[in-house]
């Protein structure tokens, strides 16, 4: 089924998407023009097609349903969700993957400030967020599980491939970058490693997964060099307040 | 009656949005009312507003003053000091349309004058010191008058309502300007009237702010040493009054009061060239009173250019685009693309890393 967005609020586009996947598996809305929250809480089985500028907050809460846009998206996707799959054939605004508990983001070219903040993970739910450009301030603030991973694949104005107070009070989780960055973009009290051979397993399952959405070559991906950051404590701040 | 600012604390976003004209060429209001209104639901109609640089082409070189009243008698006061401080041109009551969602409204008048060149003798300051001191005395001394625009050749159009419905009331399709700006109001933690709607202005500076300036109170002390009294009780207001206060009286460049404002971390400063950090440091120091803290993203327009600048923690979204001859801003991407579909450029305004578009030369 296709739908057209326009100048529609969210209130009114959302509660006629909600109502198409009732009876279909499928749905695609044209003309989108920044409403929010589009695919929230979005069931498995259920796959959304965006085409335009969805506004923020799209894929909060989903839970298990697949969004793909084609476009550029805005702030908050992904917003606390639960489980499916989001693809962006675009650049995305601040707060990807906002406290993300499970599931998979895919961004085509960059994502803005605070990529991965709070993402979390529990034994079977581990999210993962791959950004094919570079990323903006604050990548994976407050991190306490997942997987990020920055390729720098697109960076039109030649800005680093983190900006700064990267992995600032991270505390669980992984990222992997690609390719050279500003040491002093990384925070304290993260390590800065190779890889071993559980990440690179993972990282070329979720490169081939984005050479896949997004034609690009798995191995000029991977003739670069990658590194690890981890957090080298789970309790940056223990003693910030008291010594103990 | 309508509780004034700082009455009343109501805890809660806002969108501000900006298009200019690099060759300095003038275009209707439309594609700002439209790019603002797109982001509707980040105001909740307690205020919406605009500044337009290059409306008044044919007073050019006369103070435009844009006043609000509560009353007649507010208004025979202020036209009396007005008329004994200026030599006003000419006077009108500011055109508007009738708008539903737009509720009862002040006295909405405007004047276009010059400073005497009597006054201007008697007097060790220049004009613009002259006027901005006059706006200061009517927004403080005369009750229920408030001078919401004051620069030459530009003005400011606000009111408590959905932003693209103050502009429908102001009849902005009908001015062209080579410099819009606008803004779409969620108060944070007071309640709106007329006067606290965005943009807040003095002479030619007008800001549009998304954000909470938790410094406020340290800001307001230092300007008030300067002679600027802060009550309108929103954050906003000192802003104008840091720009005025820097760039017009003590002479900074627009970048360095950006600096000032929006000053680099220590950590940075300590790996910058010796020259550099010198004068970084001396920054801070000197203008401590003047930084500011807290999630800030704002659009400052002057007879210089318009400058975007984001708090240096990057807190709020703000993004710029460009296509020809015009530059795009605003807090959502959705917001430039439904009037500019294709843009050559699109980017995101970093933290504390201004984007200064100035005029083009003659387009005051």
């Amino acid at each position: 089924m296709i739908l057209t967005a326009g100048r529609r609020s969210f209130r009114e586009l959302n509660a006629e998407i909600r109502a198409a996947l009732e009876t279909e598996n499928t749905v695609r809305v044209e003309d989108v023009n920044g409403q929010r929250y589009m695919g929230a809480a979005m069931d498995k089985g259920k796959t959304l097609e965006i085409h335009g500028t969805p506004g923020n907050d799209m894929a909060a809460y989903l839970n298990g349903g697949t969004i793909e846009v084609f476009g550029n998206g805005q702030e908050a996707i992904g917003n606390t969700m639960g489980g499916g799959s989001v693809t962006v054939h675009g650049h995305v605004g601040d707060t990807l993957g906002y406290a993300m508990r499970d599931g998979e983001i895919f961004v085509e070219k960059r994502a803005g400030s605070r990529a991965g903040i709070h993402m979390k993970e529990f034994e079977q739910m581990q999210p993962v967020v791959v950004v094919g450009g570079i990323v903006g301030a604050f990548l994976g603030e407050y991190m306490a599980g997942g997987t990020l991973i920055v390729l720098g694949l697109e960076n039109p104005y030649h800005q680093p491939l983190v900006g700064a107070h990267c992995a600032t009070g991270m505390h669980g989780g992984r990222i992997f970058l690609r390719g050279a960055f500003p040491k002093e973009n990384i925070s304290e009290h993260i390590s800065v490693l190779a890889l071993d051979e559980k990440d690179r397993a993972d990282l070329e399952r979720h490169v081939r997964t984005y050479c896949a959405r997004f034609g690009a070559d798995f191995a000029k991906i991977m003739d670069a060099p990658f590194h690890k950051l981890v957090p080298t404590t789970s309790r940056p701040y223990a003693n910030l307040y008291t010594p103990n | 009656m309508v509780e004034r600012e700082g009455k009343v604390r109501i805890p809660s976003g806002c969108a501000i949005a900006a298009v200019t004209d690099r060759s300095g060429a003038c275009f209707g209001g439309a594609d700002i009312i439209d790019s603002i209104a797109l982001m509707h639901d980040r105001s909740n109609g307690l205020g919406g507003g605009f500044a337009a640089y290059g409306i008044y082409p044919e007073y050019k070189d006369l103070f435009a003053f844009h006043i609000f009243y509560d009353n007649n008698d507010a208004r025979i006061e202020t036209e009396a000091f007005l008329f004994r401080h200026f030599d006003v041109e000419t006077f009108e009551q500011i055109p508007t349309r009738k708008v539903k969602s737009i509720g009862p409204s002040p006295l909405i008048w405007r004047y276009f004058g010059s400073v005497p060149q009597s006054k201007m003798k008697k007097n060790d300051f220049d004009e613009e010191e002259y006027t901005a001191r006059c706006v200061i005395r009517i927004n403080n001394t005369i009750s229920g008058a408030f001078v919401f625009s004051s620069g030459k050749n530009m003005g400011a159009f606000k009111a408590v309502g959905y932003p693209e419905d103050v502009g429908e009331y102001y009849m902005l399709d009908e001015y062209k300007a080579h410099t819009w700006t606008a803004h779409g109001r969620f108060p944070t933690n007071t309640p709106g009237w007329w006067g606290g709607a965005h943009p807040f202005t003095l002479l030619d500076w007008s800001i549009v702010h998304n954000g909470e300036i938790s410094s406020y109170d340290a800001n307001r002390r230092y300007v008030e040493q300067f002679g600027y009294k802060c009550n309108l009780q929103t954050d906003t207001e000192v802003i104008t009054y840091l720009f005025d206060l820097l760039v017009r009286r003590q002479g900074l460049t627009l970048e360095t009061a950006a600096k000032i404002l929006a000053a680099p971390e220590w950590e940075v400063i300590d790996r910058m060239t010796k020259e550099e950090r010198e004068i970084c440091t001396a920054l801070r120091i000197v203008y401590s009173g003047a930084l500011i803290n807290g999630p800030f993203s704002i659009l400052v327009g002057s007879k210089h250019g318009l400058l975007a600048l984001n708090d240096r923690l990057k807190l709020r979204s703000l993004i710029t685009a460009e296509k020809g001859n015009k530059t795009y801003f605003a807090s959502e991407e959705s917001a430039i693309r439904v009037i500019c579909p294709d843009p050559e450029k699109i980017m995101a305004v970093e933290g504390g890393t201004p984007v200064f578009i100035p005029f083009a030369k003659g387009s005051d």
